[in-house]
């Protein structure tokens, strides 16, 4: 009982300045903007930990994020390896290649108006597939090792990043491009210093989706065979052996990894795309 | 409609593509069952041809390259093999009058679908009411948006198998209800971030109209607010019908489900039947197209009605 009024009585307590912090002067600076979605997140943690404890809830079905921690402290080395395997073997490479693929056709597709008008449907249509089922066939093909996890990221990232170039490359007006032309700029010139620039906050919006369905294609693929390592394996394992925090653990590695694989492509397209209007700064 | 010769072209192409690969992709199980048969094979062995390129065996082998069209568990199946599947289980089926057999994609389907009506229809929900109280609070613009942008970095696929676990222990009984959940996690994302922009479209100048007619608070939100976020709405709506299907397939693949489309992939999977995954991924992108197209429609209808120019 003391749990879930301590719970309570936190919870209060920390909505209450929350509301304060948004409404104080201070509330744009970029300590207070940090702050209050933190306060927020320990809050939730305080009360997952608090329900679990006051109601008793069995650690098979839900342990406490103490637990989880510890869990993760135990056993960095094995979530190290799994982390390894899954993450930079599979999932990174696969983006890789799968985003240069994807550029690379993309530029080819745009040199004729036919296939862009052809492809550009499609693609779209196939962005929004589960293409997530092609997993087990290409496990099938490329066998149980990271290769066959590159290649369900490559597929799955593949038509988003296609599909946002393409309609970046497309994205200049006939008043730039006439202007290149007064300057006798050639194809690549054009290319290289208009139309690419131009394109890249839409490629960057592809490769942001693009990083989440990485992660989702890697861990996938685990599911339908991997060598006894990976973070798919891990959990789909742990669940049958009933190592829940294990589990709890693998998945906290999985957002993080997931947040800062986002971060620094989000990072990245800061510093490439600083001239857009959504990424100027107010003085 | 302009677009249509041109979509029909590539799709013929890669319909050719992908028959031209087959060759190259069955060479080796093709000329495996050749060989059992007491054909001569170069090089004999299979272990021998291993190492051996696929392209070279189909030159030392050429007689033989036109089994590979006709295996009954093919490593890729010809197109025609797969329709004639998918035409097995659904069209064949419906004939008989088993279209609800278990044995016929359309009850897996439709399996399927129910999942994904429900986990779509409960992300709509917190994705829309979300995007009021965002709109509507500071503290919780504030301290929510970040999370919600973090819950989509999480891949869900991780926690599928947690939320299924953690719905039986507590006494749900079947799997409709993680599916919907894990279609749900996927869906509302794009629903909230729509709908915030769409409830903050209207200008001040807008707004100013309705404080000058004295308008209340929920006067405003129901006749300014909310009919500015349909557009927004709608292509959110069509976003998130797609994610909500891939949550429930995925929702479908791992530990143990019998029925729906996920779990046919799983199983093919599991008894070596590769025909039988290639028509129920056919049959998932039928029911995606279905989705969105149903979704787009009912956006031209109302937007038309609305006096929305499209």
């Amino acid at each position: 009982m003391i749990w879930i009024i301590g719970i309570l009585v936190f919870w209060a307590l920390a909505w209450a300045a929350n509301v304060r912090l948004v409404h104080s002067a201070y509330a744009d600076t970029t300590a207070v903007r940090i702050a209050v979605p933190v306060l927020f997140g320990i809050t939730i943690l305080v009360l997952w930990e608090g329900l679990v404890r006051g109601f008793g809830v069995s650690q098979i079905i839900l342990p406490p994020p103490s637990q989880v921690l510890v869990a993760f402290a135990q056993s960095t080395d094995l979530l190290w390896v799994d982390f390894v395997q899954t993450v930079l073997k599979g999932a990174l490479r696969g983006f890789l290649i799968g985003a240069c693929a994807a550029f690379v056709v993309a530029l080819l597709i745009d040199r004729s108006v036919f296939l862009t008008r052809g492809l550009l449907p499609i693609g779209n249509f196939v962005a929004a597939l589960p293409i997530v089922g092609v997993a087990p066939i290409l496990v099938n093909w490329f066998g149980f090792d990271w290769h066959s996890k590159a290649a369900v990221v490559v597929v799955m990232v593949f038509f988003p990043i296609l599909v946002n170039t393409v309609q970046g490359l497309r994205e200049t007006d006939a008043m730039q491009r006439d202007l290149m032309r007064t300057y006798a700029a050639g194809y690549f010139q054009t290319l290289l210093k208009l139309r690419i620039p131009a394109a890249m906050p839409f490629i960057f919006n592809g490769l942001k989706i693009a990083t989440t369905l990485a992660l989702i294609g890697a861990i996938v693929a685990e599911y339908f065979g991997s060598p006894t390592r990976g973070m798919g394996f891990r959990i789909s394992t742990g669940v049958g052996s009933l190592s829940i925090d294990l589990v709890w653990a693998e998945i906290f590695v999985s957002a993080l990894v997931g947040s800062a694989f986002y971060g620094v492509v989000a990072w990245i397209e800061k510093r490439v795309t600083f001239w857009h209007p959504s990424q100027r700064q107010a003085k | 409609m302009r677009n249509l010769v041109p979509i029909l072209t590539v799709l013929a192409a890669i319909v050719g593509i992908w028959w031209l690969a087959v060759a190259p992709m069955n060479i080796r199980p093709a000329l495996d069952i050749a060989e059992r048969g007491g054909a001569v094979v170069v090089p004999e062995g299979s272990v021998e041809r291993r190492n051996v390129s696929a392209f070279k065996l189909m030159l030392d082998n050429r007689a033989y390259v036109a089994v590979g069209y006709d295996l009954k568990r093919p490593r890729l199946p010809t197109p025609a093999q797969v329709g004639e599947e998918f035409w097995k289980t659904t069209g064949a089926m419906v004939a008989k009058g088993r279209a609800w057999s278990k044995r016929s994609l359309i009850y897996h389907a439709w399996v399927t679908l129910q999942s994904t009506l429900w986990g779509f229809f409960l992300g709509t929900t917190v994705g829309i009411l979300g995007a009021v109280a965002i709109v509507y609070s500071r503290v919780m613009d504030r301290s929510v948006m970040p999370w919600a942008i973090i819950s989509q970095t999480v891949p869900i696929v991780a926690l599928a198998p947690m939320i299924i676990v953690v719905s039986n222990q507590v006494g749900i009984e079947g799997r409709g209800v993680p599916k919907a959940i894990i279609s749900a996690y996927l869906c509302f994302f794009p629903v909230l971030v729509s709908m915030v922009k769409g409830l903050r479209s209207p200008t001040e100048q807008q707004l100013d109209l309705l404080k000058t007619y004295s308008a209340s608070g929920l006067q405003s939100f129901l006749k300014l607010r909310l009919p500015a976020s349909v557009p927004y709405l709608f292509t959110a709506l069509k976003i998130g019908i797609a994610a909500a299907l891939v949550g429930t397939i995925v929702g479908e693949l791992p530990t143990g489900a019998i029925s729906g489309l996920g779990a046919r992939i799983l199983i093919g999977d599991q008894f070596g039947t590769p025909l039988a995954i290639w028509s129920a991924l056919i049959c998932a992108a039928i029911l995606a197209g279905v989705l969105v197209s149903a979704i787009d429609i009912m956006q031209r209808v109302t937007l038309r009605k609305m006096g929305f120019v499209s």
